[in-house]
C-alpha cells in the first residue's frame, strides 16, 4: 500500500515537472507581455513581474502606422471563418461520395486523394501563385479561401471518409427502402450523424488557418489585408523591432482564440486524431 | 465487402422483374450522383493539384521570371543545382540533418509521454491537455517570437542556466546551435504523434501484459516484446507523416532564424521560397520542388520497403500463443 502511494507521488511529481517545462515558454510569453520593458531581459526567466503593465496591450493593439491589430484580427476572422465553412461543406460532400457511393475509377481517385495528403505544397505553390496572379487574386483573400471550398485539405476529407465508413449501412438502407433519394440519405441520415467529425474538422481547420503563415505571406502584400500572423511578423521584424512588451502582448493575444477553442473542444480533437491515425 | 446502393437496387429490381437496360441507366445515374458529391474535390484536384503539378514540371525545365515567357533550358536547372549552387547543397544538408534528428527525437518523446499517460492515474486528462498545449500553436508567429526570445543571448534559457552556474551563448545566433533550437522547437510540439501513440496503446489487450507478467517478464521485456511490436504499425504511420512534415518544414526556420546565421538553418523550403518569391527564379524553384518530391517519395518507399522487417501485422503471427 505504502509503496503504491510512493509510486503515485513519484509519478505525479515527474509528470508535473516535465509538464511545467513544457508550458514554461507559454507562461513566459504571457507573463512577459505584462512586464515592464526593462524586466523582459533583465529578469528574463522570472515568471513574476515587479508590477503588471497592462499598457502593453493597449499600445500593441494600436499596431503601427495606420494598421492596428483590430484590423488584423478582423481579417484573420474573415479568412478563418470562410475557410472553416468551405472546408466543412466540401469535405462532407466528398466524404459521402467516397464513403458510400459507387462510381467508376473510385479506387484510383481514392488513391490520388491519399497521395495528395503527403504531397509537399512546394510542388504546386509556384504555378498556383502564377494562376492566382493571372486571375488578379493577389492581395485578396480569394487564394486563401477559395481552395477550401473546392476540396481544400485532403487530410480532412480522409478523416471524414473514415468516419462515414463507420456509420452502419443499415441506416441508409432503411431510408432507401422508405423511398429516400441519395441526396435525402445524405441530408437526413448521414449528415446529422457526422456531427463529431464535423466538430473535429472545424476545430483543426480553424487553428491551421488561424496559425497559417505561408499562405498570407505569399498572397497578401498590403498591410490593409494582413492577417494576425502576417501583422505580427511585420511587427516582430528584428530590423525594426523596438518595443518588446507590446509585441509579446500581441503575440499572446494571437494565441487566445486557439487556446479558447482547444480548451472547450479538445474532446473532439483528441478523438479526431486518434481515429485518423489508426484506421488508416 | 461493400454493400452499396446499386446492389440494393439490383435486388429490388430483380424482384420486380425490371429489365437490365433500366438498371444500366440507373447505375449511370448513380455514378452521376456520386460525381456530383465528389465534384468539389475533383475540380480542386484537377485545378489546384494536377494542373499546377504539370505546370511546375514544365517550368522546371525552363528559365522563368514571370515577366517574360518561360524559355526552355532543358536539364540546366537540375544540373546547376548540384554542380553550381553551394547554397542549394547547404540547404539539402541542413534539411537532412534536421529530419534525421528531429523526427526520431520527436517520435521517441511522443512515445515516452504516451506511455506515461497510458495509465489510470488521477488527473491524466488534465496533464494531457497541458502537454498538448504547445502543439496547437504550431508554426505560428507567436511561437517564433517566443523562441527567439527564450534562446536569445539575453533570454530566459541563459538566465536559468546561470542559476546552475553555467553560461550560455546566443543560441539563435550561433552557427553550431541554431539548428538545434529548431529541432527542440519541433520536438516540443510532439502532440499529434503522441495522441496517435496513445490511441494505439489503448488497443493492446491488457491480457497480453498479464500473461507476460505471469510468465515473469520484466517491464523491460514487456516493452520490447509486446508494446513495441504491437505498436509498430502506428510507429510506421507516425514515422512517414513526420518525415514528410520534416522535409517540407518552413515556418520554423523562416520565422525564428531566417535561415541564418550563415545559412546554418537554411531549410530546403526556405531556400525554395527565397528563389521563387525574392529572386523570382520560378523555373529553378520548380526544379527544386520536384527534387523535394523525389526525395520524399524515395524516403517513403524506403520506409515502406523496410516495414516488412520491423512492422508487425497481427495476421502473420497472431496465433502463436
Amino acid at each position: 500500500m505504502k509503496s503504491a502511494l510512493a509510486k503515485s507521488v513519484v509519478y505525479h511529481a515527474v509528470v508535473i515537472a516535465i509538464g511545467f517545462a513544457m508550458i514554461y515558454p507559454i507562461l513566459w510569453n504571457i507573463v512577459s507581455s505584462l512586464k515592464p520593458e526593462d524586466e523582459i531581459f533583465r529578469k528574463a526567466a522570472s515568471l513574476i513581474p515587479s508590477r503588471w503593465v497592462w499598457g502593453n496591450y493597449a499600445q500593441g493593439w494600436k499596431g503601427f502606422g495606420d494598421y492596428g491589430f483590430g484590423l488584423f484580427f478582423k481579417n484573420s476572422l474573415i479568412v478563418t471563418v470562410l475557410v472553416v465553412i468551405g472546408t466543412l461543406i466540401s469535405s462532407t460532400l466528398v466524404s459521402f461520395g467516397f464513403g458510400r457511393l459507387k462510381f467508376p475509377l473510385k479506387g484510383f481517385l481514392f488513391a490520388c486523394l491519399l497521395v495528395t495528403i503527403m504531397l509537399p505544397q512546394q510542388v504546386t505553390m509556384i504555378p498556383q501563385y502564377i494562376l492566382f496572379n493571372k486571375l488578379g487574386w493577389i492581395n485578396t483573400f480569394l487564394p486563401l479561401v477559395v481552395p477550401a471550398f473546392i476540396g481544400g485539405v485532403p487530410f480532412f476529407i480522409f478523416l471524414m471518409i473514415q468516419f462515414v465508413r463507420g456509420i452502419p449501412r443499415e441506416l441508409d438502407e432503411a431510408a432507401y427502402i422508405d423511398g429516400a433519394s441519395t441526396y435525402g440519405i445524405f441530408w437526413r441520415v448521414i449528415l446529422p450523424l457526422m456531427r463529431p467529425a464535423l466538430a473535429t474538422v472545424a476545430i483543426f481547420s480553424f487553428y491551421w488557418t488561424w496559425d497559417d503563415f505561408m499562405g498570407p505571406l505569399i498572397y497578401l502584400t498590403d498591410p490593409e489585408k494582413f492577417t494576425v500572423a502576417r501583422g505580427l511578423q511585420m511587427f516582430a521584424d528584428p530590423s525594426s523591432m523596438t518595443a518588446w512588451g507590446p509585441l509579446l502582448a500581441m503575440s499572446t493575444l494571437s494565441l487566445v482564440p486557439v487556446f479558447f477553442i482547444f480548451l472547450f473542444f479538445q474532446k473532439y480533437l483528441v478523438e479526431g486524431i486518434a481515429t485518423t491515425g489508426l484506421k488508416g | 465487402m461493400d454493400r452499396v446502393y446499386p446492389e440494393i437496387q439490383t435486388n429490388l429490381q430483380e424482384n420486380a422483374g425490371v429489365r437490365r437496360s433500366s438498371f444500366l441507366q440507373r447505375s449511370r445515374r448513380e455514378a452521376w450522383v456520386a460525381f456530383s458529391f465528389i465534384s468539389p474535390w475533383l475540380v480542386g484536384f484537377l485545378l489546384f493539384i494536377i494542373g499546377p503539378m504539370l505546370a511546375s514540371l514544365y517550368f522546371s525545365f525552363t528559365d522563368y521570371d514571370m515577366l517574360s515567357a518561360p524559355h526552355w533550358v532543358g536539364l540546366q536547372n537540375y544540373i546547376r543545382m548540384f554542380t553550381d549552387d553551394p547554397r542549394y547543397l547547404t540547404a539539402l544538408k541542413v534539411t537532412f540533418k534536421f529530419v534525421l534528428f528531429s523526427v526520431p527525437l520527436k517520435l521517441a518523446f511522443a512515445l515516452f509521454v504516451a506511455l506515461i499517460f497510458n495509465r489510470n492515474h488521477r488527473g491524466v486528462g488534465l496533464y494531457r491537455t497541458v502537454y498538448y498545449l504547445p502543439s496547437i500553436i504550431g508554426g505560428s508567429v507567436a511561437v517564433a517570437v517566443m523562441w527567439r526570445q527564450l534562446f536569445g543571448g539575453d533570454g530566459a534559457v541563459n538566465h536559468i542556466l546561470q542559476w546552475f552556474g553555467l553560461t550560455g551563448t546566443n543560441w539563435i545566433a550561433s552557427v553550431s546551435y541554431s539548428l538545434w533550437t529548431l529541432v527542440l522547437l519541433v520536438v516540443w510540439q510532439f502532440g499529434s504523434p503522441m495522441l496517435i501513440f496513445l490511441a494505439g496503446l489503448k488497443q493492446i489487450p491488457s491480457e497480453m501484459y498479464e500473461a507476460a507478467a505471469v510468465d515473469g517478464a520484466t517491464r523491460f521485456t514487456r516493452f520490447f516484446r509486446i508494446t513495441l511490436p504491437l505498436l509498430s504499425p502506428v510507429i510506421f504511420f507516425n514515422l512517414i507523416m513526420q518525415m514528410v512534415d520534416g522535409f517540407k518544414a518552413f515556418t520554423q526556420s523562416f520565422l525564428v532564424t531566417q535561415g541564418g546565421p550563415l545559412d546554418s538553418t537554411l531549410f530546403y523550403a526556405v531556400y525554395l521560397y527565397e528563389k521563387a518569391f525574392s529572386h523570382f527564379e520560378m523555373g529553378y524553384a520548380s526544379a527544386m520542388a520536384w527534387i523535394l518530391l523525389v526525395i520524399i517519395g524515395l524516403f517513403t518507399a524506403l520506409i515502406f520497403k523496410s516495414s516488412s522487417f520491423w512492422v508487425y501485422y497481427e495476421s502473420e503471427g497472431g496465433d502463436k500463443s
